[in-house]
C-alpha cells in the first residue's frame, strides 16, 4: 500500500477542504476537485570535467477545479490559505453560472493508493549531493577512458520528490509521494575537425541506489561515448521509401507518437484526431498488440494513482490489430460513456488535468530478432532516436534518428546520421510484417509535451520490421 | 519606469513589496557566507479563456510568484527557487542554497557581472498596458475569432478552439553589487485552431493563427485572425506525397523563423564553448551571402523580447549578429563570454530558479524588397514550406532532417497541398544558399522572419 499523506503536510485542515470543495460544488457543477502538491527538484551538473552547478526548487501549491457538462473551470495559487482557497473556489465554478453559496458535498474518506510501485524512502531520495557529484566525476572518466577521441562529456542527475494530494467533490481523498529521478550522459567525439554528439541516460520512479546497481552509471557513460564516436564515421542518410528496422526499447516512440497521442480520449470527443471513429475497426496488422500500462514497478511513466486520485490501470489499445480502446481521465471518461482508465495526469498544480500516456509498449512477438534484419535487402535499422511529433488530426507523425545503419543484403552495415523517418498514424501500423519476441522497455528518460504542459512517460518495443515508411536524408538512390 | 537606487522605493507598492523581499534575502545570503549573490523575484496574474464551438471549453486564472536566488560562496555556486516567501521559510531557503554552493567543485570564471558594468538607465520600452479584460470580454472576443473561422468556409466542421490569454507581470532583480532594477510587461494573445474536412476523403487538416501583442490595442481583430486560422487550415485540404528529388525550398513568415530559431540557438554562448554548436570558430567568417543580416535587438519599443535590462542586470542592446553576410557577435552572458574571452552582449536570460543561460530578445532577419508572391513567380519545380514538425536538427553538426507540410510550386504557382514529406540538407549549406528574402517581416514573437528562399534541398517523399 502507499503512504497515507496528512493534509497538514500543506498546511490546510479537513474543514478548509471541505469548505472549499462545498464552495466550488454549486448546482450546475459535476464534478470538482482540489489537488495540492508540494515538490522539491534538485540538479546537479557536469561540464569540462567539472561539477559546478546546483540548483534547488521548491513549490507548493494547490488547483482548484470544477467541470459542467464540458466546461472546465480551473484557478491555482501558491498560498495555501483559506482565504486562497476560497477564491480560487469562486473562480472555477464560474463556468457553471450558478449562484453561489456552500453546498452540502460528502466529508472526504482519507484512504491511500492500493499499490505501492516506487517504495522510495524520503531518506532514499535525499542523497548528500557530495554523493551525486561524485557519480558525475566517475562518468566523466568512464566516458573519457573509452576514447580519446571524446572532448567533451557533459552530464546531469535531476530527481524531483512530488507529493500529492487530491480531494474530490466525490467523496474521496487520497495522496501519493511520487519520487522521480534521470542521470544523462551527453558526449562530443572530435577527429580532424568533425565533431559528433552521443547521448544516453536513464532512470525512473527509483533511489539513487539505482544508477550503481550493475553499475547502471557507467553503462550510460560508455553508450554515450560509444555513439559520439559511432557517428564519427557515419554517412549521411538515404532518401524516400524503404523497409525500416526499429531495434527495441526507446524507438518505441513510434507507438507514441504514431497512435498514442491520437488516442487520448479529448481528441477523439472532440472528433478532431485521425482515430475518431475508428473504435473496433482494424488499425495495425495482426501481429500488433499496444498496450498502456501505468501499474510497472519504478517506471518513469508509471504512478500509483493518477492525478485525479484514480489507480492506474492497463489498457489494451490495439488488440491483433484492431482498436479496443482509449486513454481517459474522468472528465473525458464522463463525457464519452466509455471506462475510466486512470490517464488523467497534470504537470503540476498549476496545469489542468489531460488524458495522457503513462507507459506505452507493443507486446513481443514470434519472430526472431536477427530473421527480420536477414529479411530486408535494402533499408535501415534504427536503433535509437532523438525527439518525435505528431500531428493529431491529419495523422502526420515524424522521429528522428540519433543512432541508424544501413541494411544491405540483410546485414547492417554503414552507420548513418540526420535520418527522420515521417509517415501516417492510422496506416503505418498496417505495414508491421514482423515482430520479434525480444520486447523491451526504453531506460526511463522520456518526457512528453501536450498543450505546453510536460509529463513523464515510457515507452518499449520489441524488434519490428515496417514494409515501408518515408525516410528524409539527403543522399538518392 | 525607472531604475531604483539601493533603496526600495515608494511610487508602486507592489514593486516596493517584492524589492524589499529581494534586499532581505540579499542581506540573509550575506550573513549565511555568501560572497556574492542576485536574486529575482517575478509575480504576476494571468487569465485565460478557451472557446469551443461557440462555448466555453475551459477557463483558468491564477496569480503567482516566485523568487529565484543564485549564491556564490567564493568560486562555487548554487541557484534555487521558492514561491514561499514567508520568513521562516526564507531563512531556511537561503540556508539550504548556501549549503548546495559548498557542495560543488570551484570554477575559475564563476562569479556576478562586473559592478562597474551594471545598468545605470531603465528606459521606458512601452511594454506594459494596464488595460484589464474581464472574463466576459475575453470570452466574447474568443467566441468571435472561432466565429469567424467557422463561417468563412463550409468545409470548416469542427474546431480545436479559440484561446484568449492576457498576462501581467513584474519582475525585480537585485545583485550583491547594490543593483536593483523592475520592470512590468503584458502581453495579450489570441489564437484559433479549426479543423477541415475535405468532403470527399473524410480527412481531416486542422491549422491555426494567431496574434500577440503587448498592447490590448494592437492586437489583430479577433475576425481576421479567424479568417486567416480558416484560409490556413482549408487550404491544406487534398495533401499528397510527392517524389523525393532536389529543388528550391520557400520557407514561409512562420517556418523561416523556425530557421533563424537555429541560428539563434547556434550563436549561443554556452552552446559554443561546450563544442555544441556548428558555428564555433566562424565569428568573423562569411556564413551567408551580402544581403542577409540579422540583429538581435533587446531595445525595441513594445517588442515581445525587449527588456531594459538583461537576466544579470545588464543593461541590454541592439546587436548585430550577422552583417552582410559575415557573423560578427554571439549571444553572450557574463560567464559564456569569459569562456570564450569575450564580453557579455547583454543577454542573459533568467528563468527564476535557473542560473542564467543566454537567449534573444527580439532577433530578426532583416527583410528584403521582394514579395512572397514574386519569390514563388519565379520557381518553375520547388516547395512552399509553411509547417514543420519533429526534432531533426543536429546543432553540432548542423544536420538538418525535419517533416514538412506546404504546397508545391509549379511554374510559379502554388499548385497543390502537399504532407507526409521531409526536407534535409545541413544548416550551414542552407544560409549559404540562401537566394533570395522577402520584405513581409512581422514580430509575433522574440524571432521573427520574412520569407526566405533556399536554392536546394532535398525532399523526400514517396
Amino acid at each position: 500500500m502507499g503512504q497515507l499523506i496528512p493534509l497538514d503536510s500543506f498546511g490546510v485542515t479537513e474543514h478548509d477542504v471541505l469548505a472549499a470543495l462545498g464552495r466550488v460544488k454549486v448546482r450546475n457543477v459535476d464534478y470538482a476537485d482540489l489537488y495540492f502538491e508540494s515538490c522539491i527538484s534538485e540538479s546537479v551538473s557536469m561540464e569540462e570535467s567539472l561539477v559546478k552547478r546546483a540548483t534547488k526548487s521548491i513549490s507548493q501549491g494547490v488547483g482548484v477545479r470544477a467541470t459542467a457538462g464540458e466546461k472546465t473551470g480551473f484557478a491555482y495559487s501558491d498560498d495555501l490559505t483559506r482565504h486562497d482557497l476560497e477564491l480560487a473556489a469562486d473562480t472555477a465554478r464560474y463556468i457553471a453560472n450558478s449562484a453561489g453559496g456552500a453546498q452540502a458535498v460528502p466529508v472526504p474518506v482519507h484512504s491511500r493508493p492500493a499499490r505501492d510501485l516506487y517504495p522510495v524512502s524520503h531518506a532514499q531520495a535525499d542523497v548528500a549531493t557530495a554523493d551525486r557529484v561524485m557519480l558525475l566525476n566517475r562518468i566523466d572518466a568512464e566516458a573519457r577512458r573509452y576514447d580519446p577521441r571524446i572532448k567533451n562529456v557533459m552530464a546531469s542527475f535531476n530527481t524531483e520528490y512530488k507529493i500529492v494530494m487530491v480531494a474530490t467533490s466525490e467523496g474521496t481523498m487520497i495522496g501519493d509521494v511520487q519520487p522521480l529521478s534521470r542521470l544523462q550522459v551527453t558526449c562530443i567525439a572530435e577527429d580532424a575537425g568533425n565533431r559528433q554528439i552521443g547521448s544516453f541516460g536513464g532512470g525512473g520512479r527509483v533511489g539513487f541506489e539505482y544508477y550503481s546497481e550493475e553499475d547502471r552509471y557507467l553503462h550510460y557513460a560508455r553508450e554515450a561515448a560509444r555513439i559520439a564516436i559511432l557517428n564519427l564515421s557515419a554517412v549521411d542518410a538515404p532518401a524516400g521509401v524503404m523497409p525500416v528496422v526499429l531495434g527495441g526499447g526507446w524507438p518505441g516512440i513510434l507507438l507514441h507518437e504514431a497512435i498514442g497521442h491520437g488516442l487520448e480520449a479529448d481528441f477523439n470527443r472532440k472528433k478532431t484526431s485521425a482515430f475518431s471513429n475508428l473504435l473496433g475497426k482494424r488499425v495495425a496488422s495482426d501481429v500488433c498488440t499496444i498496450v498502456d500500462d501505468g501499474t510497472l514497478p519504478r517506471r518513469r511513466g508509471s504512478l500509483n494513482m493518477d492525478d485525479e486520485g484514480t489507480p492506474t490501470t492497463r489498457t489494451m489499445l490495439i488488440e491483433k490489430g484492431i482498436l479496443r480502446g482509449y486513454i481517459t481521465d474522468k472528465l473525458n471518461a464522463r463525457l464519452m460513456g466509455i471506462p475510466l482508465t486512470g490517464n488523467g495526469r497534470r504537470e503540476s498544480y498549476q496545469s489542468i488535468v489531460l488524458p495522457r500516456m503513462t507507459n506505452t509498449f507493443m507486446l513481443a512477438g514470434e519472430s526472431n530478432p536477427d530473421d527480420i534484419i536477414k529479411s530486408v535487402s535494402k533499408g535501415l535499422y534504427a536503433v535509437s532516436f532523438g525527439g518525435g511529433q505528431v500531428d493529431i488530426t491529419n495523422g502526420k507523425f515524424v522521429f528522428s534518428a540519433s543512432e541508424a545503419y544501413l541494411i544491405e543484403g540483410g546485414k547492417v552495415t554503414k552507420p548513418v546520421k540526420g535520418a527522420t523517418l515521417i509517415g501516417s498514424g492510422p496506416d503505418i501500423l498496417t505495414k508491421v510484417s514482423m515482430v520479434g519476441h525480444d520486447l523491451k522497455l526504453d531506460e526511463g528518460i522520456g518526457t512528453c509535451g501536450k498543450e505546453g504542459q510536460s509529463v513523464p512517460v515510457g515507452v518499449g518495443l520489441p524488434t519490428i520490421r515496417i514494409d515501408e515508411i518515408t525516410v528524409g536524408g539527403t543522399q538518392t538512390g | 519606469m525607472e531604475l531604483t537606487g539601493k533603496t526600495g522605493r515608494s511610487a508602486q507598492p507592489a514593486s516596493g513589496h517584492l524589492a524589499q523581499v529581494a534586499s532581505d534575502v540579499l542581506a540573509l545570503a550575506k550573513k549565511h557566507g555568501a560572497t556574492e549573490a542576485d536574486v529575482v523575484v517575478a509575480d504576476g496574474e494571468n487569465l485565460s479563456v478557451q472557446i469551443r464551438l461557440g462555448s466555453v471549453d475551459r477557463l483558468t486564472k491564477a496569480r503567482e510568484k516566485r523568487l529565484g536566488l543564485r549564491i556564490f560562496a567564493g568560486k562555487r555556486s548554487a541557484s534555487s527557487s521558492t514561491s514561499d516567501f514567508s520568513p521562516e521559510s526564507l531563512q531556511r531557503f537561503v540556508s539550504e542554497t548556501c549549503t548546495l554552493a559548498k557542495a560543488v567543485v570551484e570554477d575559475p570564471v564563476s562569479g556576478l557581472p562586473d559592478a562597474a558594468h551594471m545598468a545605470t538607465e531603465q528606459p521606458d520600452l512601452d511594454l506594459y498596458d494596464d488595460t484589464r479584460l474581464d472574463t466576459e470580454r475575453q470570452i466574447e472576443l474568443a467566441k468571435r475569432a472561432e466565429a469567424a473561422a467557422l463561417a468563412t468556409d463550409q468545409r470548416i466542421t469542427n474546431s480545436e478552439g479559440a484561446d484568449f490569454d492576457s498576462s501581467w507581470g513584474r519582475v525585480v532583480l537585485g545583485n550583491s553589487h547594490g543593483f536593483v532594477g523592475d520592470y512590468r510587461s503584458s502581453s495579450y494573445s489570441l489564437a484559433v485552431s479549426p479543423v477541415a474536412v475535405d468532403p470527399v476523403s473524410g480527412n481531416m487538416q486542422r491549422d491555426a493563427w494567431y496574434d500577440v501583442r503587448r498592447k490590448f490595442h494592437k492586437l489583430d481583430a479577433p475576425e481576421a485572425i479567424g479568417i486567416e486560422a480558416a484560409k490556413r487550415t482549408v487550404r491544406r485540404l487534398g495533401a499528397r506525397k510527392v517524389g523525393t528529388k532536389r529543388v528550391p525550398v520557400v520557407f514561409d513568415q512562420e517556418t523561416a523563423g523556425g530557421l533563424l530559431g537555429n541560428l539563434c540557438s547556434a550563436v549561443s554562448g554556452y552552446a559554443l564553448y561546450k563544442g555544441a554548436s556548428f558555428l564555433g570558430g566562424q565569428l568573423g567568417k562569411r556564413l551567408a551571402p551580402d544581403w542577409f543580416t540579422v540583429y538581435d535587438d533587446g531595445r525595441m519599443i513594445g517588442g515581445l523580447g525587449s527588456r531594459p535590462f538583461d537576466g544579470e542586470g545588464l543593461p541590454t542592446r541592439k546587436n548585430t549578429i550577422v552583417d552582410k553576410g559575415v557573423l560578427t557577435s554571439y549571444l553572450l552572458d557574463t560567464y559564456s563570454g569569459k569562456k570564450l574571452g569575450l564580453p557579455s552582449t547583454g543577454n542573459a536570460s533568467r528563468s527564476v530558479g535557473e542560473s542564467p543561460t543566454v537567449g534573444p530578445t527580439n532577433f530578426y532577419l532583416t527583410p528584403g524588397t521582394r514579395s512572397p508572391e514574386d519569390i514563388i513567380r519565379n520557381i518553375k519545380d520547388g516547395l512552399y514550406v509553411t509547417e514543420l514538425i519533429g526534432f531533426g536538427i543536429n546543432m553540432v553538426t548542423g544536420d538538418y532532417s525535419r517533416g514538412a507540410g506546404g504546397f508545391w510550386i509549379e511554374n510559379g504557382e502554388l499548385a497543390y497541398p502537399v504532407e507526409e514529406i521531409t526536407i534535409a540538407g545541413n544548416l550551414k549549406h542552407m544560409f549559404r544558399d540562401i537566394e533570395v528574402i522577402g520584405s513581409d517581416l512581422v514580430f509575433r514573437g522574440r524571432i521573427a522572419s520574412p520569407t526566405v528562399k533556399i536554392a536546394e534541398m532535398m525532399v523526400a517523399g514517396n
